[in-house]
């Protein structure tokens, strides 16, 4: 791990909302392949942070590079093309479309597919080859069965599922993943936490993990990453911060051994 | 300095006439979650029917105000709640503004399918402190008339009256806790339905008294005057962010006056007189837009319920088993075979122009398909990118003598150049703000545009000689050529729709309807999909207001003023904005109804009773968003399937109609 390149840097990075600091001069990386936990008690400024990584929000001040890339100026869709994926807290599905669909419309936007004169020229069928790309994300993820399914008519776990799909259709070099065990029960989230482990191992995509369930994060995650009121309090292996007693005392609210 | 008060001063009435409709809007939309476009429609409704008890059937002004703006404003505010609103959900803001623009495109054609036409006159008076002709004093040499001091003193009490309301009772915090979710207000023990209705019949008898009063302040009584004040309050209320009563009173107060006082220092022969002034309202809502980022927040809140609404019901195609489905797109092709042997054989000349100007018109109604069926953006100015191309293409013709197919071709580019720049403006706008951003645009030229004689010739418009719609080298315009010509660009629109909506940018634009956020976290570039599809429905729009243009041999303003850019809305929505067939019955449907009812005695409307039904059938947008045709396609489909297939084939239907999230 200690020779793997820094894919994801955060330096100093901060977002205030009018008086309140979401985001205290956070700083830490991703290395290329890594997985790290990013974990703290509610308002600890992890989603604000995903989303100044994502472009959704732009930091107030810090420097953010990507594959050694400033990501300054970049507009949300721009830092999606260099390969930061990302699942939501809150599901964000595209109601009325099927699960093939959801995994199309990122399949192409990887390829960066989406001229109109091809679609005036009827160019734009599925190729053999997005067909066989779309299929293997269902099949890594498990909803092969729901391919031709509505997402109206999918519950909040499968949503989550879908929307993962999604994101790894893209094929991301790292997957911003924010809470995707909320909602999901103990059978639904050791599926979660198998696909993440997958694609690790296996594509080599780096992932950044925001989760409250700590018996996920440590399934999943090299290295974890502590947040408390939008200060970084803790980095390095999960047992190791966990033990940490600053930790302990932010995140669970107690100071002691378990 | 006095010639400058003496400028502005008479704005002040013109100000707090705006203001009274501005905090009234904002009231409206801070108590019911609605923007109300029907405002002014109301406001005349109520001034209308006050006139008529007054003027014509020699009522008192007491008795006559009694049932105009006490009885009828609550009662149709009560009716709107009850019939309407109520079952719209908090989150579907797009519902809830298709029916406001029903309502305003709707009410002004119902009044004389009841009442019949009737002329009246706006000197009819209730003021009830001060007279309008008397001269009380004189104010830095201005003479302060009972007009300025009525409209003044109202203003004043419906500011503070609306402002108290809202912020010191418990009523106003019920109300604010009711816009954000009937449902979730219901569960901590408040009457929600009935704190939602009695605001709208607080607004609704504040826009019946804000139409008997502001009457004589016009001179003239006019639906347009009225669309017009709404307009002005509209650009005051989007200042006040939809939020403040004193800032959306002070802003409409400071348009009278800016508008008074620019047309006193102006010379009347001046263009920024004749152009800008008139446009002033306008401007500010372009700006407000631009500039103001709480604007873009509008449509940000969303029913924390809203998981438990039902899915979106499928479309007929979608719902049909296999079988049925052959049957249906074989009948189709079967009629269409059918019809274009009609048009070509024994059908009367009437019919013929009448189905040659539907197919004109559902061609632009196809760009409405595109924009808000496809793509999910609320635009109300497709009828304005018609008449681009439409006069575009005549002054071509008239003045460099281009065959007018030819100089269609330049208007429709010139239409989609414009609708760029607008989608380039609106980038940031969802919702509401877009719908109000294209509304502005709409007003915008035709206070310009085509209000300039130069270019439209004036009210009677450009009338096109028949020699530059077609030589005979070219084409002959009769009746049949000119079936041929407007199927084929048709088909061809159609087409290039199909294509879009099976192909990269339609899937696209459907995931953009579901979520931006995520849509754009995929690597998608938002704005250019927008752009490219405002730019292919100005396009398609400017097409179709070419051929309209060619069929009725004439390019006229009043074809394509912002009204009609509303109308179009709502025909699409009223049998289905998802679909092309819903365009074309739509543009078809019109046409033929409107035929209809020339058989029928003026005393029922006549034409107005075209969009008096289309109006009130896009109100069950409401109850059945896919389209109230297409509501009924999928019903009868259903029904035919049960009765000749008895055997499930595995319809789409039975998967994506089971629920939302579980």
């Amino acid at each position: 791990m200690g020779s793997a390149a820094v894919l994801l840097s955060l330096e100093n990075v901060s977002k205030a909302f009018g008086g309140i600091v979401a985001v205290q001069d956070v700083s830490f990386t991703v290395d290329t392949g890594e997985s790290v936990g990013l974990v703290g008690p509610n308002g600890a400024g992890k989603t604000t942070l995903f989303n100044c990584v994502c472009g959704q929000l732009r930091q107030d001040a810090g420097a953010i590079t990507f594959g050694g890339r400033s990501l300054a100026g970049l507009p949300t869709f721009k830092r999606a093309r260099l390969g930061i994926g990302r699942t939501y807290q809150k599901v964000e599905v595209f109601t009325d479309m099927t699960v093939r669909d959801h995994l199309m419309v990122a399949e192409r936007a990887r390829r960066g597919e989406g001229r109109l004169w091809k679609d005036l020229l009827n160019m734009s069928a599925p190729t053999s080859s997005e067909v066989r790309q779309v299929e293997a994300t269902l099949e890594l993820v498990g909803i092969t069965h729901l391919a031709e399914v509505s997402v109206n008519s999918l519950g909040l776990g499968l949503c989550r599922l879908v929307e993962l799909a999604r994101a790894l259709a893209a094929e991301p070099k790292i997957l911003l993943a924010d809470e995707p065990s909320s909602g999901l029960d103990l059978h639904e989230t050791a599926e979660v936490a198998a696909v993440l482990r997958t694609v690790q191992r296996e594509r080599g995509t780096a992932v950044l993990l925001v989760e409250h369930d700590l018996t996920m994060v440590s399934d999943v995650v090299d290295r974890t990453v502590v947040m408390d009121l939008g200060k970084v309090l803790a980095d390095g292996p999960f047992t190791e911060v966990m033990a940490n007693p600053t930790v302990r005392q932010a995140y669970l609210g107690q100071v002691g051994t378990a | 300095m006095e010639h400058f008060f003496g400028f502005a001063f008479p704005g002040i009435p013109y100000g707090c006439s705006y203001a009274i409709v501005a905090v009234s809007l904002v009231l409206t939309y801070q108590a019911t979650g609605v923007f109300n476009f029907a405002f002014g429609a109301q406001a005349f409704a109520s001034a209308f029917v006050f006139t008529l008890l007054t003027q014509n059937h020699g009522w008192s002004g007491f008795a006559a105000f009694l049932v105009s703006v006490v009885v009828m404003g609550p009662a149709v505010g009560f009716a709107f709640d009850r019939l309407l609103f109520r079952h719209i959900p908090n989150s579907n803001g797009t519902a809830k503004l298709v029916c406001s623009l029903s309502l305003l495109v709707g009410i002004p054609s119902l009044l004389p399918v009841i009442f019949g036409q009737q002329k009246l006159d706006a000197t009819a008076t209730i003021f009830p402190f001060f007279n309008p002709n008397v001269v009380y004093f004189t104010l830095i040499g201005t003479p302060i008339n009972g007009i300025y001091l009525s409209t003044f003193s109202v203003t004043a009490v419906v500011l503070v009256a609306l402002t108290a309301l809202l912020r010191y009772t418990n009523l106003g915090l019920q109300m604010r806790g009711a816009v954000e979710s009937r449902r979730l207000v219901q569960l901590d023990g408040v009457n929600a339905n009935g704190v939602v209705a009695l605001a709208w019949v607080v607004s609704s008898f504040m826009a019946g008294l804000a139409g008997v009063l502001l009457a004589p302040v016009f001179g003239a009584f006019t639906a347009d005057n009225f669309a017009a004040l709404t307009v002005t309050a509209i650009a005051a209320a989007v200042c006040a962010l939809m939020r403040s009563l004193p800032i959306a009173a002070g802003v409409a107060v400071l348009i009278g006056v800016a508008t008074t006082t620019l047309q006193g220092y102006l010379s009347p022969n001046s263009i920024i007189y004749s152009a800008v002034v008139p446009a002033l309202p306008f401007l500010v809502i372009v700006g407000a837009l631009l500039f103001l980022p709480g604007m873009r927040a509008l449509e940000s809140s969303r029913d924390p319920l809203a998981t438990i609404d039902p899915p979106p019901p499928p479309t007929a195609a979608g719902a049909r088993a296999p079988k049925m489905d052959r049957i249906v797109r074989t009948s189709w092709w079967v009629l269409l075979a059918v019809f274009f042997a009609s048009m070509l054989t024994w059908i009367p000349v009437t019919w013929e122009s009448v189905f040659n100007y539907g197919m004109a018109l559902s061609t632009v109604l196809l760009s409405v398909t595109l924009i808000t069926g496809m793509a999910g953006q609320l635009s109300l100015c497709q009828g304005t990118f018609a008449g681009i191309s439409a006069f575009t293409a005549a002054q071509m013709a008239n003045h460099l003598g281009l065959n007018m197919l030819l100089g269609g071709l330049f208007g429709a580019a010139l239409a989609a150049v414009v609708a760029v720049v607008l989608a380039l403006l609106s980038l940031r706008l969802r919702g509401l703000g877009l719908a109000l951003m294209t509304l502005a645009a709409a007003l915008l030229f035709d206070s310009t545009f085509f209000s300039a004689v130069s270019i439209t010739a004036g009210v009677e418009g450009v009338s096109l000689q028949s020699k530059w719609l077609g030589t005979s080298a070219f084409f002959n315009f009769d009746g049949h050529a000119l079936f041929l010509l407007g199927i084929s660009v048709l088909a061809v629109c159609v087409f290039v729709v199909l294509l879009v909506r099976k192909g990269t940018v339609g899937r696209n634009l459907a995931a953009m309807r579901g979520s931006e956020t995520a849509v754009a976290g995929l690597g998608i570039n938002l704005s250019r999909q927008r752009i490219m599809v405002f730019a292919l429905s100005g396009a398609i729009a400017g097409l179709g207001g070419v051929l309209v243009t060619i069929q009725q041999q004439l390019a006229s303003p009043s074809d394509w003023n912002y009204q009609y850019s509303l109308v179009f809305v709502v025909l699409v929505v009223t049998t289905s904005v998802s679909t092309v067939e819903g365009a074309i019955q739509a543009g078809i449907g019109f046409a033929v109804i409107q035929q209809l009812l020339t058989y029928i005695p003026s005393r029922f409307g006549g034409p107005s009773l075209t969009i008096v039904l289309f109006a009130f059938g896009a109100l069950t947008y409401a109850a059945h968003p896919e389209g109230v045709l297409e509501y009924q396609k999928r019903r009868s489909t259903l029904y035919f399937e049960k009765l000749f297939f008895r055997q499930n084939e595995g319809k789409p239907s039975d998967v994506s109609t089971t629920g939302a999230h579980g």
